[in-house]
């Protein structure tokens, strides 16, 4: 009964509050976080939204203009949704992105839903905030390929419209940083939550079904996923926004000697020598190492939100895995060895009835909007289900090769159940 | 906030073109120097957002010293069990083989650092001699208590010959000694083989004597060095710390006090040790000590008798078998002095320099962690 009533008042100032932001903005508005879905932590919101970087819906709308409009790139042909598109999980579902003239990159597209919460932006963690982010891309050579910051302000400033959206938004003729913060304060609008599995959590038992429940059980358990991809209310990214080595890197034939090289290098003292790397595309399989020039960095990538998987195929850095019966196939078997993999990497030895009930799992991460796009996506995957590239049941069940014990199976009850995730009532500040 | 930040790549290059302004004032062969120092300092800081990406501070890069000579890698305390029952700790011999295969240049040996097996079984220590006959470089053996106890030494002594030895290489003498002898604690208890091996790999008990290097052995190791000239730099490959560190889990040598009497006549003398899988360094007297990363798992630090000049690692990752872990390089400079490089497996390699040790930790301090030591 407290409870309840306990939600009830929750329910009314949050009414309250929808009431309030629907009233007329003051100019500077205060940075009050908007009632917040199930599964955004508010504690997140609040660092990953500083007063100064509140989204106004002026703001709001210019970068969401900006976000689809072609004219950004050089020759009118690419847009961040190009990459990013909103209508398909905020991705371009091709393993690696296309830029301007068909060129390709080397890296998938990752999600812009939630990415405001990452400590760090690209799959390397270049970028430190949103605002980095969103002015790389628009320069890069196979993406946008302006060639400098005050080519796209004068192009942005020809266009009028443009011309007075910025004047009256931040006062002033076009910068390439209000156009990086008009693009950022639109990604700060794209949080996403209310998952089934968030209701689950929340005390609805129902709201996921039994295979995706054991699903959870193995996450915490058996598959030991949540090491890496970590959750917790404060947290319900299901990512410890750190870099691992899991072996995708090593699928390159060449990678262990560029990495010995790198290395070498590095132990030279000759750092400089590292930045030149960078810059050919051949090493970028090196990841944040070619960002912190640390050895154990070398083909280690950021760990991915899971969010919204099943909107967002392909998956790895690369885009080298279809479905996401290949991720689980390449965990299960211990990733892919190399002389870098983290330690942590180890055959799982999971049954082929536990991995459906991992990918059962996987797909209750969907927020509502993107529900019907990851069910036709997850229709797609299992398609190909019998195509399995990345299936190595010896390795996975131990009978061939060098990839460690399997831990004793901690039999974990259902974590909803014993509070692993943190007391949740629905719509409570966490 | 937006106007004060700078992204990740202009601080990069803003603080590299810092350094390598730097570098300009430095001679070609202080270049070279900050080699060692750089592999040492890119050590993690348990952040995943690097405070500096720099490796070395110009300011704080090394007096010019003596040139390095000659490199030895080593691989220790493996602690195999038979492949059907455990291959976790095979595999991690096989990556610190992985390791030294592809050092380039090669080293110019590798020293195995005792504890092969985990309780001394026929089957452990030849998967092990298997496993190293795959070392490109030649391999020096030392013995560890694991291997001994059960059969004292028999099939050790079969396959490997005896446990102390020396040799001359490159105008150093190295000497790899026994120090894991015990007193006779069985036969009164009338244990069986298995009992006394047991007992012997255990932590905490009282049953057991003190590791030693025994009579015999300080005998032999006078005889050894008699013919050796004072100012030859010396180095020593001992299993257990050849001083006291803690008592309870034998990370001591009961005779340390004459054994470093014996090392005393020279100018320069260097420790190389297993045993304590972690990272370690002390100086006695004329005496440098290093002790060497295990494959198997690292160990806490000791409770009391820790020594002052150890940079503690903190506490490894329990999901992570490989953290706290590895293997190592140790370069010897002309004069014969050590540099001690630990290549932590999933962390960043740290170097604990010469000039660090000698100085008392005045000079060329290793980069510490900042989260609590372990």
């Amino acid at each position: 009964m407290r409870r309840t009533l306990y939600a009830l008042g929750i329910a009314i100032a949050a009414t309250a509050f929808a009431a309030w932001l629907g009233a007329p903005q003051a100019a500077d508005p205060p940075p009050v976080p908007p009632a917040l879905p199930l599964g955004v932590s508010r504690v997140m919101y609040e660092i990953s939204v500083p007063a100064d970087r509140w989204p106004t819906q002026e703001k709001v709308a210019l970068g969401e203009k900006l976000f689809n409009d072609k004219r950004l790139s050089v020759d009118g042909t690419v847009s961040c949704s190009t990459c990013h598109d909103p209508k398909r999980g905020f991705v371009d579902h091709k393993p690696q992105s296309e830029g301007v003239k068909q060129q390709k990159g080397q890296r998938n597209s990752p999600t812009v839903l939630n990415a405001m919460f990452n400590a760090t932006q690209f799959w390397d963690g270049r970028a430190p905030s949103l605002e980095e982010q969103a002015k790389l891309p628009v320069l890069n050579p196979i993406e946008m390929a302006q060639k400098s910051p005050e080519d796209v302000v004068a192009k942005l400033q020809g266009i009028a419209e443009y011309a007075e959206r910025f004047k009256a938004v931040f006062g002033r003729d076009v910068t390439y940083d209000d156009m990086a913060a008009a693009i950022a304060a639109f990604e700060r609008t794209q949080y996403a939550g209310d998952a089934p599995f968030d209701h689950f959590i929340a005390g609805e038992t129902n709201a996921i079904g039994d295979s995706a429940r054991r699903g959870w059980a193995l996450f915490n358990g058996k598959g030991r996923c949540n090491d890496c991809h970590a959750v917790s209310t404060a947290n319900p990214l299901f990512s410890d926004q750190k870099f691992h080595n899991i072996g995708i890197a090593a699928h390159k034939v060449d990678f262990i000697d560029r990495a010995r090289k790198a290395a070498a290098v590095v132990r030279s003292g000759d750092v400089k020598q590292v930045d030149e790397l960078a810059l050919q595309t051949e090493f970028s399989e090196l990841g944040r190492f070619l960002v912190t020039k640390r050895l154990n960095d070398i083909g280690a990538f950021k760990t991915p939100t899971l969010r919204n998987i099943a909107a967002t195929a392909p998956y790895m850095h690369d885009g080298s895995l279809a479905t996401l019966w290949d991720v689980m196939d390449h965990y299960n078997k211990g990733g892919v060895a190399n002389p870098y993999l983290d330690g942590g990497m180890q055959r799982l030895g999971l049954s082929e009835a536990e991995i459906d009930d991992m990918v059962a799992f996987l797909e209750t991460l969907t927020t509502p909007r993107f529900a019907a796009f990851a069910k036709e996506e997850m229709g797609k995957q299992r398609a190909r289900k019998g195509t399995r590239p990345e299936r190595d049941t010896e390795t996975a069940m131990g009978r061939k090769g060098h990839l460690g014990d399997l831990a004793p199976n901690p039999d974990l009850k259902n974590p909803a159940e014993i509070g692993i995730v943190g007391v949740v009532t629905k719509g409570a500040k966490p | 906030m937006s106007r004060g930040v700078k992204s990740i790549e202009t601080r990069h290059h803003e603080e590299r073109d810092r350094f390598f302004a730097g570098l300009s004032r430095l001679s070609r062969r202080s270049f070279f120097k900050l080699a060692g120092v750089a592999a040492a300092a890119s050590w993690g800081k348990g952040l995943w957002t690097p405070r500096s990406f720099q490796l070395v501070d110009v300011a704080n890069a090394a007096a010019e010293k003596e040139a390095a000579k000659f490199t030895f890698a080593y691989i220790s305390d493996t602690h195999l069990y038979e492949q059907k029952l455990n291959d976790r700790f095979v595999r991690a011999i096989l990556k610190a083989v992985d390791d030294v295969n592809a050092l380039d240049p090669q080293p110019d040996f590798v020293l195995f650092g005792g504890d092969l097996a985990q309780l001394g079984q026929p089957a452990e220590l030849k998967l092990g001699r298997e496993i190293l006959k795959t070392v490109k470089a030649p391999v020096k053996m030392m013995v560890g208590e694991h291997d001994w106890f059960l059969d004292m030494g028999d099939l050790w002594k079969e396959y490997f010959g005896a446990p102390s030895y020396s040799f001359d290489h490159k105008g150093v003498h190295f000497v790899t000694i026994m120090s894991v002898q015990e007193k006779d604690f069985w036969t009164a208890r009338g244990m069986t083989p298995m009992e006394r091996m047991q007992t012997v790999a255990g932590l905490d008990n009282g049953v057991q004597s003190r590791f030693e290097v025994g009579p015999e052995g300080r005998e032999w190791l006078k005889k050894d060095l008699e013919k050796v000239d004072k100012k030859t730099p010396v180095i020593v490959f001992s299993h257990s710390p050849l001083y006291k560190y803690y008592r309870n889990w034998n990370f001591w040598t009961e005779d340390a006090e004459p054994v470093q009497e014996i090392l005393r006549p020279f100018k320069t003398v260097t420790v190389i040790h297993g045993h304590t899988h972690q990272l370690l360094t002390n100086h006695i007297g004329n005496i440098s000590f290093h002790g060497m990363l295990s494959t198997a798992w690292p160990w806490p630090y000791a409770p009391e008798g820790l020594p002052k000049l150890t940079v503690q690692m903190n506490r490894a990752d329990p999901f992570n078998q490989f953290d706290g872990c590895g293997d190592g390089t140790t370069t010897v400079d002309e004069i014969g002095l050590v540099d001690a490089l630990y290549n932590l497996w999933d962390r960043n390699p740290v170097t604990v320099r010469a000039s660090y040790v000698t100085s008392g930790g005045k000079n060329d301090p290793p980069p510490t962690t900042t989260l609590a030591s372990y």
